[in-house]
């Protein structure tokens, strides 16, 4: 056997653990199994790709590959092993970007490898997508990590003439398309890198922070395609599958997600939702209407009567890093004899998961999460609903309210509870910038602060009854 | 046109739908480690870094090649990194981790 053809059978080999991993991923008990077995594909397909010859020769600038790769393991090892489970998403991001990065460098510097052969104009086109896809990737990318980081706001940001400007934009991109077709004008590639980086950051920017995940899911898609064009002009066919794997998976991935969050794709991407109406709403309830606040100690004697409690854990609480005391809390009630409950609403934390993801970090018992319908009907005969640094998912305006941007976002009903109590830093509005009318009714408690300060003390309070 | 290129959008066609088949149904609590899965899996770009910085002759080509190089590892090492973490959370149940806990508020 050749050694071509060795190293393209581990390719199939990789492409084959792509495919099985991405299988694995769907179903929790072999999800992680799934993820080793595509990093196994990875790394032999790593390996193999350095016993290449490329151009008739050996691979030049060994020493260089293993430099990057080792620059790249230094760097990203610790990042993703230490960085607080609550940045998980903006890691995501950035992780996401860099691909598209590398991918749109690929395309771009095989085509300077191969122009003076006077490559077809099919071969300029895959250029072109790779670099348009990939750069555009990378730069919005770059700004949802800044909307995540709170780098940024992570309100929509809009200005007059947005629509004007981003189709300027575009045309300009569209026309430089066509120009490196007709001239393979290696100039005219930067210039559509610059363009494509500039799109990329004003799609994003109009985008709220509470819809960035079902970007960044879009973003990934995005990326897998640019790598499966890059795979075209490189005439690998294990690019092409895995970028196009991704780019398939993804696409389909993002409307799932924008589906758990009751709005359709296009109305996320392109509504720039939040942004007028918020400052209505903003100046409406500046009337000072009155909410109730209470106590941690008001709130424990609260619970100690209750025989039926369910918890609904919000972003809030992961930033507290209060899930701990969240699960002494529970313990306690239920060895007082009270039924305790966390009701999780699909895409309560920064992205889908991730709140079950935040809870299991801190043992709580799997039996004890209950998906948003259970959690519906066990709230509509439980004592207290306690509402811990969440606020859009308890949302009642996502139901009532159809002029709200939420309306149609399927929420956790706190309100059936006999009482509601909110664990809040502030009055301030959830990450979708909308007021949330919950907090004024009669049954609502209010306890500001910080939620595992509150949390705390809510526990001493218990102990000490 | 070559029969490669024909070659490549058959492999491009059926791999469009097996992504779409693979994922059909998903949990939602998958989600996010799913995206985070297959974000590790675009960081096959590496390969592709790696044969354009194997082949590359001239400087500007080998200073974009290990640009490509590095990003793409990044890519690769974090994105497998970061789905290894949070799938760690989804152990099986295990009701030891509780038992100490529930122990400490009994005192």
């Amino acid at each position: 056997m050749s050694r071509e053809t060795l190293i393209d059978l581990l390719y199939l080999f990789s492409a084959t653990t792509f495919v099985l991993a991405l299988k694995g991923l769907g179903s929790p008990k072999r999800a992680r199994l799934g993820n080793m077995v595509a990093a196994f594909g990875m790394l032999v397909a790593i390996v193999a790709t350095f016993f290449r010859y490329v151009d008739g020769h050996a691979m030049y600038h060994v020493p260089l590959m293993i430099l990057g790769i080792v620059i790249g393991l230094v760097v990203a090892v610790p990042v993703a092993r230490f960085v607080k489970m609550t940045a998980m998403p903006q890691l995501v991001a950035i992780f996401n970007g860099v691909g598209g990065g590398a991918a749109a460098l690929v395309s771009i510097t095989e085509f300077m490898h191969i122009k003076a052969t006077h490559p077809a104009t099919y071969v300029a086109l895959e250029v072109l997508l790779g670099v348009l896809i990939g750069t555009f990737s990378f730069a919005g990318s770059a700004v949802s990590f800044a909307k995540l980081q709170e780098l940024m706001t992570g309100r929509p940001v809009t200005y007059p003439g947005q629509q004007f400007i981003n189709g300027i934009v575009g045309l300009a991109a569209l026309a430089t398309i066509v120009t490196v077709l007709v001239s393979a004008s290696q100039m005219m590639l930067w210039v559509l890198l610059g363009l494509a980086a500039v799109l990329g950051v004003l799609f994003v920017l109009p985008i709220g922070g509470a819809d960035v995940p079902v970007l960044i899911s879009l973003l990934n898609a995005f990326t897998g395609v640019a790598v499966a064009a890059s795979g075209f002009t490189l005439g690998s066919n294990l690019l092409i599958v895995a970028g196009t794997l991704v780019g398939a998976s993804g696409l389909l991935l993002t409307r799932l997600m924008s589906k758990a969050m009751g709005r359709s794709l296009g109305n996320i991407l392109f509504s720039a939702f939040g942004a007028t109406v918020t400052a209505s709403g903003a100046t409406e309830r500046a009337d000072g209407r009155s909410v109730r606040s209470g106590s941690p100690e008001d709130i424990a004697i609260m619970l100690g009567f209750a025989s039926r409690v369910v918890f609904i854990p919000g972003y809030g609480l992961a930033v507290s890093q209060g899930q701990h005391v969240l699960r002494e809390l529970a313990d306690l009630l239920e060895s007082k004899g009270i039924e305790v409950f966390y009701g999780i609403h699909p895409v309560a934390g920064r992205m889908p998961g991730h709140m079950n993801v935040l809870l299991a970090e801190a043992n709580v018992p799997y039996e004890q999460l209950v998906e948003m319908d259970e959690a519906n009907s066990e709230l509509q005969t439980a004592d207290v609903a306690l509402v811990v640094g969440a606020n859009d998912t308890v949302n009642p305006a996502a139901v009532d309210d159809k002029t709200s941007p939420i309306y149609g976002m399927p929420i956790i009903h706190a309100d059936l509870a006999e009482n509601v109590v909110f664990l809040k830093r502030s009055m301030r509005p959830g990450f979708a910038g909308i007021e949330n009318e919950l907090l004024y009714n009669p049954k609502t408690t209010l306890v500001f602060g910080d939620a595992k300060d509150t949390l705390t003390k809510m526990v001493a309070a218990v102990k000490a009854s | 046109m070559g029969n490669a290129l024909l070659q490549y959008a058959t492999v491009f066609m059926l791999a469009i739908f097996v992504g779409i088949e693979i994922i059909a149904k998903v949990p939602s609590i998958l989600h996010t480690p799913l995206m985070s899965g297959s974000n590790a899996i675009h960081g096959v770009i590496l390969v592709g870094s790696m044969m354009i910085l194997g082949a590359a002759t001239t400087n500007a080509e080998e200073i974009l090649g290990f640009l490509a190089v590095i990003l793409a590892a990044l890519n690769v090492v974090g994105g497998f990194v970061v789905t290894d973490r949070m799938l760690e959370m989804f152990k099986p149940k295990a009701k030891t981790p509780k038992a100490p806990a529930s122990g400490e508020v009994a005192k």
